[in-house]
């Protein structure tokens, strides 16, 4: 059983899991899954600074950013107790563009030569980890989701808006992928 | 005060919530959405879904494995709502589940686009990033500070924004 764990699991079997977070959210207390809204609650409860749209009770909120850290928590576990012992299987093709990128370690879920804290104080690593970092934060707030809150909560329930984001989350992820990443 | 209010209206992950009058905060009451997290956690890892490699993967079209994953959760979000909403099921605490329509807002597609060039920065959104930073590469506490920080540059100017 627990080798079956540790293998990595097939899209469908996870695909199903998430998509049960959408009822059992519902169902555990009228919640609807939405990770993105959690970094609100941080600047509402660090840095609110007067700005009108940080002035609310989070504390209201406070579940959310309790299962933000129940994801953290829950990545420690995947990846120490049920660790994959084989490197993770990439498409060839993609891994063969990767390394004329210069990509060179394909061992881990991320590639530790942009994704470190060396990788961090060159031009590149800043533009993969600071810059994604502060476009994922102002992007989905001015979207007013994530993958989870409109790809998935919001396309449960079918709604237009969710699909137009979505849409658009693909769209933006197209350009950087072919006309940014291969000139970094 | 009075547009700030109307914005306000459009962020739906926090607008859906209804006021937990019923709920206390207790300790025990918080602890089921720590264990759903985990869950989600392990979920997301196991998936492989926070890997950098598996989201090229996904924009360079080489792999189904993001769309089965991403396809899968929604044919099964969607089945589910629609049995909540045909059954008029309610919540552990007795509540009727509401689930409240988003409007749409021309930040869904300018949003969007700007969250989907950071997804294919980082390879990560924002589950996955509190993710990876518990499967120990640190240096996304750093990608979760700037999200953060994105976060709150969006508060600061949103007035400004077109909506």
């Amino acid at each position: 059983m627990l080798d079956l764990l540790k293998q990595p699991w097939h899209w469908s079997v996870a695909g199903v899991i998430i998509g049960l977070f959408v009822p059992l959210l519902l169902i555990t207390g009228n919640k609807a899954l939405g990770i993105s809204s959690s970094m609100r609650h941080i600047c509402a409860a660090i840095l609110p600074a007067k700005i009108p749209y940080f002035k609310y009770n989070w504390k209201k909120q406070s579940w959310n950013l309790i299962f933000v850290s129940g994801v953290l928590i829950g990545g420690w576990i995947a990846s120490h107790l049920l660790a994959n012992p084989e490197p993770i299987k990439i498409a060839d093709t993609t891994k063969t563009y990767l390394q004329t990128l210069g990509i060179q370690e394909f061992g881990a879920l991320v590639p530790t030569d942009l994704f470190s804290w060396e990788g961090l104080f060159t031009l590149r690593g800043f533009i993969f980890i600071v810059v994604g970092g502060f476009l994922v934060g102002f992007g989905t707030r001015y979207a007013g989701g994530c993958t989870s809150g409109h790809s998935i909560m919001g396309l449960s329930n079918l709604q237009l808006p969710s699909l137009i984001a979505t849409i658009c989350f693909m769209v933006g992820g197209f350009i950087v992928t072919w006309l940014v990443i291969p000139y970094l | 005060m009075k547009e700030v209010k109307d914005i306000d209206t459009l962020d739906f992950e926090t607008r859906n919530q209804p006021e937990e009058k019923a709920e206390k905060q207790t300790l025990a009451s918080q602890l089921k959405y720590l264990l759903l997290g985990i869950g989600f956690g392990i979920v997301l890892v196991k998936a492989e879904v926070i890997s950098w490699f598996r989201i090229q993967e996904m924009f360079r079209l080489e792999s189904f494995h993001m769309y089965g994953v991403i396809g899968t959760a929604v044919v099964v979000g969607i089945i589910s709502v629609q049995i909540i909403k045909r059954f008029n099921m309610k919540s552990l605490s007795g509540e009727p589940i509401k689930l409240e329509a988003k409007p749409f807002s021309k930040g869904q597609i300018y949003g969007g686009l700007l969250f989907g060039f950071g997804w294919a920065l980082t390879g990560a959104c924002p589950g996955p990033i509190y993710a990876q930073i518990g499967t120990g590469v640190s240096v996304f506490i750093i990608t979760l500070l700037s999200a953060v920080a994105g976060t709150w540059f969006y508060g600061l100017i949103r007035e400004k924004l077109p909506h």
